[in-house]
């Protein structure tokens, strides 16, 4: 073994280097992190043109009650006294009554404003995102009513598990700073 | 307007063509002449960003906690509490997200799509520990980790698992990694989020399959010590091989080994190895023949996983959720299946044509055969690396733990009859003073 020393520095010499090879990477993971950071963070958001109400953001959610909800852009809202995201298609009267109510939480609130007009606001801590209403006021209303993931509630986990299971691939990541994709608003660039 | 004139008025809206455009609504909104104001649609704020920067300071205050406490102090207790504290704050109040094993997919997507902003404390979650290990060991995995320590806190019965078995199931953690990184980077989806056994736990709701993964996972941990960690955990891949070059380590006696051989059985996880002679009588001839043919087999190896990786790319692609619409579409319009999907409505709705479906569809598979080809090599190198490693024989005169498979638990302190001598000399310095 007369070589020994030698292998030994030679060992030493490759495990210095790998040594100093990876904390080079590391280093450059570390820059690029740096360098992608200067935007803000990212959030997950639903584009509400290409929600189709399948429902799975009701029971995909990591939370017990999902961070979606459904929001209504007012300005949009026809204000109208057969809501069809409010009511079930053939209400036997138009009021408030359960049986006619199409959400299964009772989330909406039908509010008289004035003859013959009737806001509709959505309680957030009811509504779990099922998108059944949004489903109603797109086929025969305005499509006021939409889906969003509500930041207030949003774990922004690393994975969405809605996003991962969204079949028309509605959801995207948005920057921090304008988190939500509104309806009737336009975004700014 | 009467309630009648009202529902005339909505089934003439019903056979009138869809009107989507703004503008073009179907009941205008009503000028109001009870002064009524429009409410704005409310947008709560994302969680802030300070939280983000708690959890990174806290991961490397830990970390520094854990270097010490293992390394300096040599306390297997502390380490225990400082790894229970971990579990709860980084597991059950922090929910388990965001971890370093899934903060792999962050980096790789960050490489792989310039559109993609990585959050800061996924940054720090991949690098702090790896920088950690690569000058003290893995001392992440033994007390920070929130992951290794649900099931660490669970081991109760450690049997003993063969050398050759452990290495071979450990392929499962490199097969875990690859897959990881190419869906991340191609297949649009981060699967260690979405197949994280533990997370479950952390936040008290999941997905069915999932949770028994981790049920399961938690009882098999009751007798083979942290099987995540050893077998599929893909960061653990990464740091094995910072481990294997770090500038400090856990050495089980704080002196000299007597070689008693009293830590043996110390390490549940089979850490720990024994002072090896020179080479048997007659076996140094078979084993370089042995080495030989593993060296002669890697490129073999390697050549047929990526082969195999390049057929796989058909069922790779299919991780990618653009890919499974498009083959459902085809189905349907060739007429081969009845009905549609949820996926396949949603893909007609935005009008496009099938074809450009097909041709992204079609792109997205040649990258899977590209990157499955890539995953293949890679794993066809790891086996022969391993085949390579099992026949090359180190010569060790001390009993020491592994450098790459320690956890850095310190179990195998109080073991040591040295330890326990350093610790009495230790307390009488103390008193005299």
């Amino acid at each position: 073994m007369t070589d020994n020393g030698n292998s030994m520095n030679r060992r030493k010499f490759l495990r210095e280097s790998l040594w100093g090879a990876c904390l080079g990477g590391l280093g450059a993971a570390a820059g690029l992190t740096g360098a992608r950071n200067n935007r803000d963070n990212m959030v997950w958001q639903i584009d509400p043109n290409l929600c189709i109400q399948c429902g799975n953001c009701a029971t995909y959610c990591v939370l017990e009650l999902s961070a979606v909800k459904c929001v209504q852009a007012y300005a949009l809202c026809g204000y109208c006294d057969l809501c069809t995201g409010y009511l079930v298609p053939e209400p036997t009267a138009l009021d408030t009554s359960a049986e006619n109510a199409l959400c299964p939480t009772g989330a909406i609130k039908r509010t008289f404003v004035e003859d013959p007009y009737y806001e509709y606001t959505i309680d957030e801590t009811l509504c779990n995102g099922c998108g059944k209403c949004v489903k109603g006021c797109l086929a025969f209303g305005n499509g006021s009513l939409f889906l969003q993931v509500r930041h207030d509630r949003c774990k922004n986990c690393n994975e969405c598990a809605i996003a991962a299971a969204c079949p028309s691939g509605a959801y995207k990541r948005v920057p921090a700073d304008q988190p939500y994709l509104l309806k009737g608003v336009e975004r700014k660039e | 307007m009467t309630r009648w004139a009202r529902i005339a008025a909505f089934m003439v809206v019903l056979l009138t063509p869809s009107l989507s455009a703004l503008g073009e609504l179907r009941f205008p909104p009503p000028e109001f002449e009870s002064g009524y104001q429009f409410p704005q649609t409310t947008t709560p704020a994302a969680q802030s960003v300070i939280r983000e920067y708690i959890d990174a300071a806290v991961l490397l205050v830990a970390l520094l906690l854990a270097t010490y406490l293992i390394l300096r102090r040599r306390s297997r207790r502390a380490v225990y509490v400082l790894m229970i504290s971990a579990l709860l704050y980084f597991g059950f109040w922090r929910d388990g997200c965001i971890c370093p094993i899934g903060a792999i997919q962050n980096v790789t997507l960050t490489i792989f799509d310039s559109n993609y902003a990585i959050p800061l404390v996924a940054g720090v979650f991949f690098i702090l520990p790896l920088v950690f290990t690569l000058f003290v060991g893995r001392t992440f995995c033994g007390a920070v980790c929130p992951l290794g320590a649900i099931q660490d806190a669970v081991l109760i019965h450690p049997v003993a698992v063969p050398r050759w078995l452990e290495s071979g199931l450990r392929l499962g953690a490199y097969t875990y990694l690859g897959a990881a990184v190419l869906f991340a980077a191609i297949g649009n989806s981060f699967v260690i989020c979405r197949y994280d056994p533990f997370v479950g736990f952390f936040r008290l709701s999941g997905n069915w399959n999932v949770l028994i993964i981790g049920v399961s996972l938690l009882l098999i941990g009751l007798f083979i010590g942290r099987p995540y960690c050893r077998f599929l955990c893909p960061y653990g891949v990464l740091l094995r091989q910072m481990s294997r070059l770090s500038k400090w380590r856990v050495t089980i006696t704080p002196n000299e080994c007597i070689k008693c051989r009293l830590c043996e059985g110390a390490c549940p996880f089979g850490a720990i190895r024994e002072p090896t002679g020179d080479w048997p009588h007659g076996e140094y001839k078979i084993a370089k023949r042995r080495l030989a043919l593993f060296l002669l087999l890697l490129p073999v190896l390697v050549v047929a996983g990526g082969w195999g990786g390049y057929s796989l790319k058909e069922r790779l692609a299919r991780v990618h959720p653009r890919v499974r619409t498009a083959e459902r579409v085809y189905l349907e319009e060739t007429g081969k299946v009845e009905g549609t999907t949820n996926a396949s409505n949603a893909f007609r709705a935005t009008g496009r044509t099938s074809e450009s479906l097909y041709q992204e569809a079609t792109t997205i598979r040649d990258r899977f055969a590209v990157g499955g080809a890539l995953l293949g090599g890679f794993l066809g190198l790891v086996v022969g690396g391993k085949l390579v490693a099992l026949s090359v024989r180190r010569r060790r005169t001390d009993y020491e733990a592994d450098r790459a498979s320690c956890f850095a638990c310190g179990r195998c302190y109080r073991y040591c009859p040295k330890e326990h001598e350093w610790r009495k000399k230790g307390r009488e310095v103390l008193a005299g003073r």
